[in-house]
């Protein structure tokens, strides 16, 4: 009978030095939402699970107004958000991470873990790419700094080397009349996989009701989450507008490259990419307005 | 019989009455065990290799490295079962080929759908079972899959079952004939109900509506899974524990497929997490049985969620044609139906019940219908909800509302023009006795639903009705009078809509007890008498009738005590509020309580019995019901919100209502799934892509507004109580109310269910005169 060696370390170096000694043969789990049904289906076979709950690093939300935002990748969602530094400067990632499941789910699943699993429709990875978020990364080399954009390099495949541990992410503070949102398109109310995820974050300029800076996130819309370079570049510099926001949603559109799947035709993904990049961003600028005088 | 002398007066004092469930602490503290729950000592767990293939022939199996794997007591395979003749049982509203379902149990030299068994294992764990099913070798030679009935229907389709005739069945009653040349055919049945004169009709009307349809198949989506514990004796003698709504088929079905007989089987009906149909049938019970006889050990399976979707009996997809003509005035002149029914690998799909009840609900002189029972390359269908009726109901209710509309009649009030009432002949031919169609039709048109205005854009209410004729067949009833005064009620009937509590209620209405005193136990097929399957909405009405005679049986053994003690005759002896009386001396009052204390020197024990066949007695009543849905769709998505749902259903009487509503929200509940978010979907190869809850999705609570109930009551006149049954109708409307919601939200007819957001959306831009392609090509 095929056995699976469970591990509990505390630190994280701990956590590498197992991952590095088992290789292809070790996963870590967190909140396990996905990695248990992958055990059970057979998708993955690992001997051994490195469980990373249980280091202290990987758990803690630290937030300053100076240094912006450490998120530690084990972070379970729900902590995300009961915490209102997150709901009040990062409400788009906050939205994203409370959208995951039942509130059982988000009491398991954590940011790091939806972004490891390499899902294509994870919903907290295209609002990590709005906000412009950076993972660190350590393994038996050493640390290194990797771009949530660059995470990803195909359905269920990201850069992790074996040994390799995602520790936390490092998130910008928010500028002033800044914000971001998330939304995602499902066919049902909750309890469903995007079909369609978008993210945005903007900052706006209050002298003139410009956009001075934007970013722009897409799921499930390709292979991998996807970075919307142009559509928020077209944005940078332009007075608020429908045909400005028209604009950018044309761009993301022709950022995607979508498949036919039971959850929606490539037609159906295209379109609907428009629809939400035009909510998203709408509601961006919206609690970018407030952030004004909030803040 | 002196009880079917028509409805009481509706005078009752337990009747109507919402009482705690008997059964409900126990449920709600986890104290109550369903089938996966049993386990036994020396337990082995059982796991079924399934066919990864649509449609192929098996050249071999070996399954020696299974054998030899640590920890596995015994494997099976179709090897293992005996030929089977084909012998039709009935089960529930359906009739069953037991040759083809030991077919379905396990595959011989076929496969016929993705999932289809083709071997088991009992071994010491789940985990070593399943690694043995990988040790298991197959060979197959795939073979051309067909997935609808329309490519099955074609005359070049690739064959299923080659023995196959298709029957021509020309009334509700006919065995059926051949049906055209003799050769192969995927299509097993064609049935016709014609009346008058269709040309004549269609030549009398000023409009005509034509159009074609299309339903997918979609699952009852019980949570709890199939499973089947069996312990066979040295002795030859079997039990079986199992979630199933039929314990008396699940031992009938047994016995046949294993070649055995029913005496040597007992079947305890474990609690059900949800059947809806799904579970009138057998898959798992036979396997257990063979791998417990092989390994001389108690075996349990237990399907997993994907197994349960891939294998367990969906209902039909369809394909229907309606075509109506009406007068300027909205009298319908004419209809002509046609209808084809995907039963799944074998057949025995609901397409006769589908041509039974569509468009009963109207009074239609010239009629015709005809309806197909055709082969395809997925799992055999089983019953589900008013089986055929909600795809037929889809298709006519919503080719109505497009008459009202050129009519420029309100939707509710062309259907009062035409509708059926007591002496209306049924599309199948027998007249209605008194139905409360009319009634439920009126409830929603004076309900504050109706009558609120719908304010917003991109919103639209639409209406729809359904029958469903309900279903009488065998039920048996005892009431044990304890010593203290209180009752047990034993019934075979598993409760899966609170039919406990109505039985007690019954009981103790008339005996005039409190419904705490009443204990209501379901029990085994060795404890009672022959009882048919939960289905058909018949346990209030045929189970409840046979309550309702073994309680007056035990009443009239109880006067004869009290006569007894009295030293006078039984008809002398007077009951009333649960005290019996008579004239004259030594006949002080005796409540229930005191007489049941004094059985043991009146001749012993009392205990009431009866058996019935409600279908026989003509006890059986027909159910209607009317549903009103307000709808918010999303132009620029194509997604639907339901803003507020109502359902008037005629209940006949309500023993419970709390349970009579249950049963209405949760059949309207079903149907707003399969209306916009419920199919299943295969790729090209005939495997099923969602075999999760997560992609079958049916709706959460997050996805439907609170459903507001009325229940109607028009007594059945054949019932005492006037009970006609609930557990069925309130599907069959639902999916016609929300697609004619939509066209009056945004303007566009759907006729392919579900009606997702791809499906309307694409609608949507076709009625803009663009497509979602080019909108995307132009972005590009």
């Amino acid at each position: 009978m095929h056995a699976i060696n469970y591990e509990s370390p505390n630190t994280v170096a701990d956590a590498v030095k197992l991952l590095a000694a088992h290789g292809e043969q070790a996963r870590p789990l967190c909140g396990g939402t996905d990695l248990i049904i992958q055990l059970r289906a057979g998708v993955r076979r690992p001997s051994y699970v490195v469980d990373v709950k249980n280091i202290q690093e990987m758990r803690r939300i630290e937030f300053s107004m100076q240094q912006g935002l450490r998120l530690g990748a084990a972070v379970p969602c729900i902590e995300i958000y009961e915490n209102s530094d997150m709901r009040k400067y990062y409400p788009g990632l906050t939205e994203a991470a409370h959208l995951i499941g039942s509130l059982q789910i988000q009491s398991r699943a954590s940011v790091g873990g939806n972004l490891c699993n390499g899902s294509p429709a994870a919903d907290t990875t295209p609002a990590l790419i709005a906000l412009g978020a950076k993972c660190r990364v350590i393994g038996p080399g050493g640390e290194r700094i990797v771009a949530v954009e660059d995470f990803c390099t195909a359905p269920g495949r990201t850069v992790l080397q074996p040994g390799e541990l995602l520790v936390e992410f490092h998130i910008p503070a928010p500028a002033r009349n800044s914000s971001d949102a998330y939304l995602r398109f499902i066919p049902r109310n909750e309890m469903d996989i995007a079909v369609v995820g978008v993210g945005a974050a903007v900052t706006l300029d209050p002298s003139d009701d410009r956009i001075s800076a934007a970013r722009i996130g897409l799921g499930a819309v390709g292979p991998t989450p996807i970075f919307a370079r142009e559509a928020a570049q077209a944005l940078v510099g332009k007075r608020i507008s429908d045909e400005t926001i028209e604009r950018a949603a044309q761009l993301a559109i022709a950022a995607t490259s979508p498949i036919d799947d039971m959850r929606g035709t490539a037609e159906f993904r295209r379109h609907v990419t428009g629809v939400l990049t035009r909510r998203v961003l709408a509601k961006a600028i919206e609690r970018a307005r407030a952030a004004q005088t909030s803040r | 019989m002196a009880h079917l002398n028509g409805s009481s007066d509706g005078n009752f004092r337990v009747i109507g009455t919402r009482p705690i469930r008997h059964d409900g602490v126990e449920k709600v503290t986890g104290q109550a065990l369903y089938g996966a729950d049993y386990s036994m000592p020396g337990m082995l767990y059982g796991k079924v290799l399934r066919s990864p293939h649509a449609h192929a022939k098996i050249k071999s199996i070996r399954i020696d490295k299974a054998l030899k794997h640590p920890g596995v007591h015994a494997v099976i395979t179709g090897a293992d079962f005996p030929e089977v003749k084909g012998v039709m049982a009935q089960v529930g509203e359906l009739v069953v080929n037991t040759h083809y379902l030991s077919l379905n149990v396990m595959a011989r030299d076929k496969v016929l759908y993705d999932g289809h068994p083709v071997a088991a294992v009992a071994a010491t764990s789940k985990h070593i079972a399943e690694e043995a099913l990988e040790l298991i070798e197959v060979d197959y030679e795939l073979l051309p899959p067909v997935m609808t009935a329309e490519e099955a229907m074609k005359p070049d389709a690739p064959i299923l079952l080659p023995e196959l005739r298709s029957r021509f069945i020309a009334h509700r009653t006919d065995p059926g004939s051949p049906e055209g040349p003799d050769r192969p055919t995927n299509v097993a049945a064609h049935i016709q109900f014609q009346r008058g004169d269709l040309e004549a009709g269609f030549k009398s009307a000023d409009f005509i509506v034509e159009r074609e349809y299309r339903t997918a198949t979609v699952h009852q989506g019980y949570i709890e899974p199939q499973n089947a514990l069996a312990i066979y004796n040295p002795d030859g003698h079997i039990t079986i524990y199992c979630s199933t709504q039929g314990s008396f088929n699940v031992r009938t079905l047994t016995a046949s497929i294993l070649g055995l007989s029913e005496g040597m089987i007992r079947v305890v009906p474990a609690e059900i997490g949800g059947g809806f149909g799904g579970k009138t049938t057998v898959y798992l019970e036979p396997l257990a049985v063979l791998l417990s006889k092989k390994s001389g050990r108690p075996v349990k399976l237990t399907m997993t969620r994907s197994e349960v979707l891939r294998a367990t009996g969906p209902t039909s997809g369809t394909k229907i044609r309606v075509k109506l003509g009406a007068t300027r005035q909205g009298k319908i002149t004419a209809a002509e139906v046609w209808m084809a029914y995907e039963a799944g690998a074998f057949p025995g799909s609901p397409f006769a019940p589908g041509a039974m009840t569509t468009l009963g609900p109207y009074h239609i002189e010239n009629l015709k219908i005809d309806s197909f029972d055709v082969v395809v390359n997925r799992p055999k269908v089983a019953a589900y909800r008013a089986p055929g009726s909600p795809a037929s109901a889809f298709a006519c209710e919503t080719a109505l509302d497009e008459v009202a509309e050129k009519c420029g009649i309100d939707p509710l009030e062309l259907r009062l023009r035409n509708a059926s009432h007591e002496g209306t002949p049924q599309p199948a031919g027998p007249p209605f006795k008194k139905i409360g169609y009319i009634e439920t039709v009126e409830a929603i048109k004076n309900s504050d639903h109706y009558r609120s205005e719908l304010i917003g854009k991109n919103r639209g209410r639409g209406v729809a009705s359904g029958f469903w004729f309900n279903g009488g067949l065998q039920s048996s009833a005892t009431v044990n009078v304890h010593t203290d005064g209180t009752i047990s009620v034993v019934t075979g009937s598993v409760d899966i809509g609170g039919t406990r509590a109505a039985m007690a209620m019954i009981a103790a209405e008339v005996l005039g007890l409190n419904v705490t005193d009443v204990r209501p136990i379901v029990t085994d097929t060795d404890a009672i008498g022959h009882t048919d399957v939960t289905g058909g909405s018949r346990i209030a009405l045929a189970t409840g009738l046979a309550v309702y005679d073994a309680a007056h049986d035990a009443l009239r053994q109880l006067k004869q005590r009290a006569a007894k003690l009295w030293e006078k005759q039984p008809e002398e002896v007077q009951f009333k509020n649960g005290v019996f009386t008579a004239s004259g001396e030594n006949a002080a009052p005796l409540t229930l309580k005191e007489l049941a204390s004094r059985l043991a020197r009146t001749g012993g024990p009392v205990t009431g019995r009866a058996t019935v066949n409600a279908g026989a007695v003509g006890a059986v009543g027909n159910a209607f019901a009317t549903v009103c849905v307000d709808v918010e769709v999303d132009p620029e998505t194509g997604k639907v919100q339901i803003l507020r749902a109502t359902i008037a259903q005629d209940a006949g009487r309500a023993i419970h209502p709390s349970y009579v509503e249950g049963q209405m929200q949760g059949g309207l509940a079903q149907g707003l799934g399969w209306a916009l978010s419920e199919e299943y979907v295969y790729d090209e190869r005939g495997v099923l892509r969602n075999t999760s809850l997560l992609d079958y999705r049916m709706p959460t609570c997050l996805d439907l507004p609170p459903i507001e109930t009325i229940v109607v009551e028009v007594p059945n006149p054949s019932h005492p109580l006037g009970v006609r049954g609930v557990g069925e109708v309130s599907i069959v409307p639902p999916m016609a109310a929300v697609a004619n919601a939509i066209y009056r939200a945004v303007g566009v007819r759907m006729r392919e269910l579900p009606m997702s957001p791809p499906r309307l959306l694409k609608e949507l831009m076709r009625k803009q005169g663009t497509s979602v392609e080019q909108q995307a090509a132009a972005a590009d």
